[in-house]
């Protein structure tokens, strides 16, 4: 039998409802608590009252970089919940950017970057990893 | 001011000179573009002088001799073709004979001065190679801009083709690895919203079509005297299905019939826009209003809803190409992102305007006017980069 306090929190963040519902329903699979927010604000509200153990967080929502703000806000509140920042804007804007080097790493507040559309045992990866690195 | 560089290339110290004092304080004003040229001079005393001076800085003007010590000027010419340059040549020579304007013009120039020539003469050559340049280089800067707002267009409609794709994807994917096991009714609603998403691009591709054919302007429009109202009425019947599962009122309000000349194809693609989106932006129980009213050949329509509104800074951005403004009350709307750019291209049309009004959470209310059509109608290609 699970304690649920013990399995891990992640607050995923996208504004496409259909995403939120393919991920959430994985992870919970995989043994997860969700928390899904569709958007920069409502995930906002949520971390003001909760801490998750990860962030999932979309590029492009209600701007096209609201999910950069985001992840510098969840720096700022608590360095230390690891943000994966999944997005599809390096295919689509020709921007190049990953988290290889030091400069990028400086303004991209995120652990991991994954290109969009994801495969989730890449993702779950993703969380297993940084889960580890915590503890 | 735009400054283009002339390159004087005379054996003759005296011409080369005269040229210099000609052009150094003179500007040619290019009404076309609005623009002033001033000019800055340098010189050359021989041919191969010119070619040197030419690798190094590229004039965008040469003023060349004919006859010259070493290489003549129809040779410079002979070498710049080879060299695929797009310089300007004014060729300059004392035998203004016609064997020599017709070999020049075969090998590039583009015009000529007789010598002796006076300032005037001189000033009045430049003027019109000036215009020509200038012209040039703003056709080139209104094709990259052009071609720029295309690829922004394709970028993003790539953006919303992706997400839908994304999102079957990821259900079929669920489904194929059996990821519910065993629970019917949950893969029942993943197929359901597959279909949603499926809908959405259909619409959008809809749209799509909707936009490039009145930008482009092709396809005949077919003008007749038509009733707007019954026009509007039939647009509420479209929107009726989903007006009446949400308890939306949609009313029509016209005194009588109101006689356009327009394309009816159009006037239903404007009146279905705007009523579905007052139906899809409402609330629960809520109302629609349409009002037409007629006046000599001008016609308004307005659209009143008691949805959930816009804040100010929203209103200013809906009728961009893609524009879907993203909020708690917007997130369950489908949408293509395209219905207002479609209406503002009507309203353009018909040479119109199209004035909102909003307030979040009481309504809003769009007014478009049009004028009886006046065929055949001009627009710009798609995609345009106003909007």
């Amino acid at each position: 039998m699970t304690i649920p306090n013990e399995k891990p929190t992640i607050l995923l963040v996208d504004d496409d409802d259909d995403f939120l519902f393919q991920h959430r329903l994985q992870l919970e699979n995989a043994g997860f608590n969700v928390i899904a927010a569709q958007g920069r604000a409502p995930a906002e509200e949520i971390l003001a009252r909760q801490r998750p153990d990860v962030a999932v967080v979309d590029v492009m929502m209600e701007n096209p970089d609201a999910g950069f703000v985001l992840c510098h806000h969840i720096r700022k509140q608590d360095p230390s919940i690891p943000v994966i920042l999944v997005t599809s804007v390096n295919s689509e804007t020709g921007l190049d950017f990953d988290l290889a080097t030091e400069e990028d790493r400086a303004w991209i507040k995120a652990d991991a970057l994954l290109a969009k559309p994801i495969r989730f045992e890449q993702l779950r990866g993703e969380i297993d990893r940084l889960l580890a690195i915590k503890k | 001011m735009d400054t283009l560089r002339v390159l004087v290339t005379d054996d003759e110290l005296g011409m080369r000179l005269g040229v210099v004092r000609t052009l150094r304080d003179f500007v040619v004003h290019v009404p076309d573009v609005n623009e002033e040229v001033a000019f800055v001079v340098d010189q050359a005393d021989s041919g191969e002088e010119a070619l040197q001076q030419i690798s190094r800085q590229r004039p965008d003007i040469l003023l060349l001799d004919h006859k010259m010590p070493g290489i003549s000027g129809l040779e410079v010419l002979d070498q710049l073709a080879e060299m695929h340059s797009d310089i300007l040549t004014i060729m300059i020579t004392a035998y203004a004979s016609i064997e020599t304007a017709v070999s020049a013009t075969k090998r590039g120039a583009y015009d000529f001065l007789a010598k002796p020539f006076t300032p005037d003469e001189l000033k009045s050559t430049i003027r019109k190679a000036s215009a020509r340049l200038i012209l040039a280089k703003q056709a080139r800067k209104l094709a990259r801009e052009k071609q720029q707002v295309r690829f922004e267009f394709i970028r993003v409609l790539a953006h919303e083709l992706k997400a839908p794709l994304n999102a079957v994807a990821g259900y079929l994917d669920l489904i194929q690895k059996h990821a519910l096991g065993d629970r019917l009714a949950d893969y029942h609603e993943m197929l359901g919203r597959s279909l949603v998403r499926i809908d959405g691009m259909n619409k959008l591709i809809h749209d799509l079509l909707d936009l490039t054919r009145i930008e482009s302007g092709k396809g005949a429009r077919r003008l007749g005297v038509m009733d707007l109202r019954a026009a509007a009425k039939a647009a509420a019947d479209t929107a009726q299905t989903e007006a009446e599962s949400r308890a939306i009122a949609v009313r029509i309000h016209a005194d009588k019939e109101v006689s356009l000349l327009a394309d009816p194809g159009e006037i239903e693609m404007l009146l279905n826009n705007l009523i579905s989106n007052a139906v899809k932006y409402n609330r629960d129980g809520g109302s629609v209003d349409v009002t037409i009213m007629g006046h000599d050949s001008q016609a308004t329509i307005t659209v009143a809803d008691t949805g959930i509104g816009m804040a100010r800074d929203e209103v200013g951005r809906i009728f961009e190409e893609f524009t879907r403004i993203k909020n708690d009350h917007t997130n369950h709307i489908p949408g293509s992102g395209l219905g207002l750019s479609i209406v503002k291209k009507l309203v353009q049309l018909y040479e119109g305007e199209v004035k909102v009004e909003s307030q979040p959470q009481v309504g809003t209310t769009i007014t478009v006017v049009l004028n009886a059509a006046s065929p055949p109608a001009s627009c710009s290609p798609l995609p345009s980069g106003e909007g």
